[in-house]
């Protein structure tokens, strides 16, 4: 029998008090696409880390090709033939297409330096950060593949990419696998490992809890191991059965031909955009990076200036930005700092120019239990939160201040299933006491299961998907493409 | 970790002087003496000196808090001795009621024209204030020179400096010391300073900004760049006043070398005073103290009292160092771990 | 009412105080390229005089200008070892450093030279004529006719630019300076070409400082580089980070710096101050021209 291209048994991985691996296991056998299968915090990535030498497991083996190896760096891994694509990506923009394979290929080998065949539409002179996204993300396919990979692992690839160009990533993938490569698909959604993948593995919690054939999977059965046995919780995907307060008369948000600069001259910006949200709906936009989701949503925040079109929209406005460790919070900060930044004037703490900061104090502690943030309390700089009770914090701050407008960018990203169903919940909650809620995802699928009308964006203009319609549908028009009439 | 940072500065002062053959307990000795050996020595020599390192001390701090360094307080504090002399020289007529108040104006407003060009450069431009400001010291020092070589010259025309200032300008001195108004200002300026940074709002977001600017900048309703602009012109007017304190209390008149080196003294006094104002006047004290024992160690043991830049530079390393520490130790795991959690 | 032969030695003069700008421009220009600002390069010019100093004073010009580097280096790696080992702020770090420098050096010229301090006279590099090239006019007493550190320097502008552009060292050091994290990711070992090119610079630059002393002004004093690290950092951003525009920009400087002598002999009278001020109102014009353009490294600046 051929030995497995990559093996792990039994990883062991900890940081800090955190278990992030509890004796995890793997087998890849070459020829093959294998999904690795979990929701966010599993251990997929910690597990593929170890694999391409960013970590060092605590215990368990590491075998290639059925000897055990011991791979200390991404050079040794590469050197060993394995590749890694990783969620944020490794090229450098100041440098051209052909300098970043030269770099990489150097690396490898300090003598060889190989011409590659650029084929697909690549110019080796051009700065890498003039390519779109999924020019980008070729690139860092070839860097990997550059180095004479036999096994690619690629984390969450398709995170990025409209459902056409996750189509094509899946073909290229197949490609490799035919080849005789092997391919590891780090996913935490089914639907993709149930299309591009042989066999799948669904860690949960640090275990793998089931491994096999994709044949003989189903989706309950994995999503079963994906969450564990019991009801699941009210999931963002179900069927989310929810009576609309009925909207009201006037939109909250009103635009008309808005155009907006793009930001760092990049991009369309927001090139004629109308749209309305009336208090009590949920309307989800859609799109595409790059495509000016970023600065229509800054926009209605008036964070940045309009420079032709109407816009209205109301106040109290509340805004939670993606990046919520350099945007939301200010990391070196108390958490009851970090509050008292979101209220600004109009808050209980703030008597002409003097804080009373016991008060705020006071309020943040209040605001810590609400929302179950774990933390060690008020004074706790929000650098010590993790990922997901920072987002907790940062959303149960904006709630606080009882908006009337919600503009949500990316709330779920980074937590896990549970984590994601109480921001759906409150966002639904918000909605449900007449506030005008307007969600970005770049989950596409979180979109279409919280929204009551779906918006999409793309060249600067903003289109709505018509009602029903499905990810097919509105991937399409996140691409520009015409839509198919309804029904 | 303060007390931590000042026992290594004076460590590497002893090992330099070692290094160069001279005994360094002999010249601690004298250093003591200088700075607090007789109420003399603490009033007229350390507390004066102390006096304009609490200032610029002060000044940087709250530049520093909006996340701007200043490193042209040395040239602000010249500006601001120009403008005060040129003020000084021309009020006798007035009462010390209205004098001195001329006085500080014309060097708070000389100071903080004087870091005016950085700050505009800042903005339009995004060009460091840094160097910038650095730059200015530089023409600064020329100025001076020119000043007291040409219109400030004395009447007599010997020696290149200017006339002393009229009576009315002068501050009032403790009697039976050296110890000048000034002090009282200095310690003023740091209480009004640790109100406006503990317990007001702008103090707050001054503080945002410069830990968070882009954080700072969403909230919608902070100015980022007004903000550490005004940050910035106050610490240039606060180093002018200053440069007017000295005149006024000290020396009375304007020539070259009229700081030794107060500016960058006042960026260590202010790091090892955690950019707090009431620390800000405990390191100012102690710096004070180091320039006075100074000055003894090279009266009596002959030691360039230059060598107390070697104690300064090694406590902002230490500072330095200290604070990445804790940074690096409070923030979590590592990024590629970041998604496991 | 000016004659050629009063242009020429302007020219040459020119030049003669653009090359220790040039020399520590050269080193910065590395430093940059890898990401960091050494604020150091002061110290570091200003060691490199001193040792230049003392070096000359005790074997000739050769040992000085061996002994500037040495010191430049010293210097330097202080800074590196703040800055890229223990991770402090580069900006803080690399102003301790010069105001340590400034402190160390004027404590140990007081020892070496304390007797004889301002009377004190050292060894110069002659100038070096290329033979037929000299005799050109105008250009040849200000190009050919110079002391050795400036054709070494002017060896150094292509030899940058080869390094930069056309080595692996390069391509890796460009990157560390562009974007760190995805070099590191990459595998590039980015704090040990930022502590090489720190290490590179401050040999330069204590170059750069040993030139001044023992090409131009022949004698030592405390604090005597006046800003000159600084404004070869002005150097660096006016010359968009490149050898060649750097080579330009220095040679702006010289100009600047040099007008004095020619406004002297041309019988213009104007306090001399404002000649001592010129090379800075141009620096900080420089940056401003410079600084707003997009092509500054990066991760220039942010550790």
């Amino acid at each position: 029998m051929t030995p497995a291209a990559l093996e792990l048994r039994g990883i062991v991985k900890r940081f800090g008090s955190v278990h992030a691996l509890r004796g995890a296991d793997f087998i890849l056998a070459p020829g093959e696409v294998h999904a690795l299968l979990g929701e966010n915090g599993a251990g997929k990535s910690t597990l593929m880390h170890i694999a391409y030498g960013l970590l060092e497991a605590d215990a368990g083996e590491l075998l290639l090709d059925g000897s055990p190896v011991r791979i200390g760096s991404p050079r040794e891994a590469r050197r060993r033939g394995i590749g890694m694509v990783h969620q944020h990506f490794t090229s450098i923009g100041r440098l051209s297409v052909e300098e970043n394979l030269r770099l990489r290929t150097m690396q490898d080998d300090a003598g060889r330096c190989r011409t590659m065949r650029l084929g697909e539409g690549l110019d080796p002179r051009a700065m890498v950060e003039t390519l779109s996204v999924a020019e980008k993300q070729r690139l860092e396919i070839l860097m990997a593949l550059a180095a004479e990979a036999r096994v690619l692992l690629l984390d969450e690839p398709t995170a990025v990419l409209a459902p056409s160009e996750v189509e094509e990533l899946l073909g290229s993938v197949r490609a490799f696998a035919v080849a005789g490569g092997a391919v590891v698909l780090i996913t935490h959604k089914l639907h993709e490992a149930l299309a591009g993948a042989d066999r799948v593995t669904v860690l949960r919690r640090g275990e793998t809890v089931y491994s096999g054939p994709i044949a003989g999977a189903t989706r309950e059965t994995l999503a079963e191991a994906m969450l564990g046995a019991g009801p699941p919780p009210a999931a963002v995907s179900s069927s989310g059965l929810r009576i609309p307060a009925s909207p009201s008369q006037r939109p909250l948000i009103l635009a008309k031909g808005l155009e907006v600069l793009p930001l760092e001259g990049r991009g369309p910006g927001v090139a004629g955009a109308s749209l309305e949200v009336h208090g009590g709906e949920i309307v989800g936009l859609a799109a595409v990076g790059g495509n000016g989701h970023r600065e229509l949503l800054l926009a209605l925040a008036g964070l940045l200036r309009a420079v032709a079109g109407r816009l209205e929209v109301a106040r109290p406005l509340a805004l939670v930005p993606e990046d919520r460790s350099s945007e939301g919070l200010i990391p070196a900060l108390s958490l009851a700092e970090n509050v008292v930044l979101e209220f600004g004037g109009r808050a209980p703490w703030v008597r002409g120019i003097w804080l009373d900061w016991r008060l705020a104090q006071g309020f943040t502690a209040e605001l810590l239990r609400e929302h179950a943030v774990d933390a060690a309390g008020p004074d706790a700089p929000a650098a010590t939160l993790s990922g997901g009770n920072q987002q907790k914090l940062v959303l149960g701050r904006a709630l606080a201040r009882k908006p009337r407008v919600l503009l949500a960018e990316n709330p779920t990203r980074g937590l896990d299933i549970r984590a994601s169903a109480v921001v759906a919940e409150r966002l639904r909650a918000v909605a449900a006491g007449g506030a005008a809620v307007l969600l970005y995802s770049s989950d596409l699928d979180e979109v279409l299961a919280l929204a009551d009308r779906v918006l999409v964006m793309h060249g600067g203009r903003v289109r709505e998907a018509p009602p029903g319609a499905g990810r097919e549908v509105v991937g399409r028009l996140m691409l520009g493409e015409e839509g198919r009439p309804a029904g | 970790m303060a007390a931590a940072a000042l026992a290594m500065g004076l460590l590497a002062l002893a090992l330099t002087l070692l290094a160069l053959g001279y005994a360094p307990g002999p010249a601690f000795g004298a250093l003591w003496r200088g700075a607090f050996g007789s109420w003399y020595a603490l009033g007229s020599a350390t507390l004066v000196r102390a006096v304009p390192l609490i200032i610029l001390g002060f000044g940087f701090a709250l530049a520093l808090r909006g996340g701007a360094l200043n490193i042209g307080m040395e040239g602000q504090f010249l500006a601001g001795a120009i403008a005060a002399t040129w003020v000084g020289l021309r009020v006798g007529e007035l009462p010390p009621v209205a004098a001195v108040p001329a006085v500080w104006l014309a060097a708070l407003t000389a100071g903080a024209l004087w870091v005016a060009i950085p700050v505009l450069l800042r903005l339009r431009f995004g060009v460091l204030e840094v160097i910038t400001t650095l730059l200015l010291n530089f023409v600064a020092e020329a100025l001076v020179s020119y000043m007291v070589q040409g219109p400030l010259r004395e009447a007599k025309g010997i020696y290149p400096q200017s006339d002393m200032i009229a009576e009315s300008a002068r501050l009032p001195l403790l009697p039976g010391s050296r110890l000048h108004l000034g002090f009282a200002v200095a310690l003023l300026l740091a209480a009004l300073g640790q109100v406006f940074f503990s317990r007001t709002i702008w103090g707050f977001r001054l503080k945002a900004v410069g830990a968070g600017p882009r954080a700072a900048w969403i909230t919608g309703r902070i100015a980022s760049g007004r903000l550490l602009a005004l940050a910035l012109l106050a610490s240039g007017a606060i180093a002018g006043l200053g440069g007017a304190v000295e005149i006024g209390g000290v020396t009375r008149a304007l020539f070259q070398n009229l700081s030794p080196g107060y500016g960058f003294s006042a960026i260590a006094v202010a790091l090892l005073g955690r950019g707090q104002p009431l620390g800000i006047v405990v390191t100012g004290i102690l710096f004070g103290a180091l320039e006075a024992g100074a000055g003894a160690m090279q009266r009596e043991a002959g030691i360039p009292a230059v060598a107390v830049s070697v104690v300064q530079a090694t406590i902002i390393l230490v500072v330095l160092v200290a604070d990445a520490a804790v940074r690096r130790r409070e923030s979590r795991t590592p990024v590629v771990a970041a998604e496991a959690v | 009412m000016i004659d050629e032969v009063l242009v020429a030695s302007f020219l040459a003069a020119a030049v003669r105080v653009a090359t220790p700008l040039l020399l520590a421009a050269l080193g910065e220009l590395l430093v940059e390229r890898g990401g960091m600002i050494n604020l150091g390069i002061e110290g570091a010019m200003l060691a490199g005089a001193l040792g230049g100093a003392l070096g000359a004073s005790g074997g000739g010009v050769w040992l000085g200008a061996g002994s500037a580097m040495l010191a430049g280096a010293l210097t330097a790696t202080v800074f590196a070892w703040v800055a890229i080992g223990l991770r402090g702020d580069q900006i803080i770090a690399g102003t301790a450093v010069t105001l340590g420098a400034v402190g160390i050096t004027g404590v140990i010229f007081r020892e070496a030279f304390g007797a004889v301090g301002p009377g004190l006279t050292l060894p110069t590099f002659r100038p070096l004529r290329l033979p037929l090239l000299s005799d050109l006019p105008l250009l040849g007493e200000a190009l050919f006719a110079q002391p050795a550190p400036t054709y070494v320097a002017a060896l150094l502008v292509p030899l940058c630019w080869w390094a930069l552009f056309r080595t692996h060292w390069g391509l890796s050091l460009r990157a560390a300076g562009e974007a760190p994290e995805a070099a590191t990711a990459t595998g590039v070992p980015v704090r040990r070409l930022r502590a090489t090119a720190t290490l590179l610079g401050g040999v330069l630059a204590g170059l750069g400082g040993g030139t001044l002393v023992l090409a131009q002004v022949g004698t030592f004093a405390e604090k005597m580089t006046a800003g000159r690290g600084f404004i070869a950092i002005a150097i660096v951003v006016l010359g968009r980070w490149h050898p060649v525009w750097v080579l330009g920009a220095s040679l702006l400087f010289g100009l600047a710096t040099a007008l004095q002598f020619l406004f002297q002999a041309a019988g213009l009278r104007a306090p001399y101050q404002l000649f001592l001020m010129l090379p800075y109102g141009l620096a900080l014009l420089a940056l401003a021209g410079g600084m707003g353009r997009s092509r500054a490294p990066e991760a220039l600046g942010r550790g």
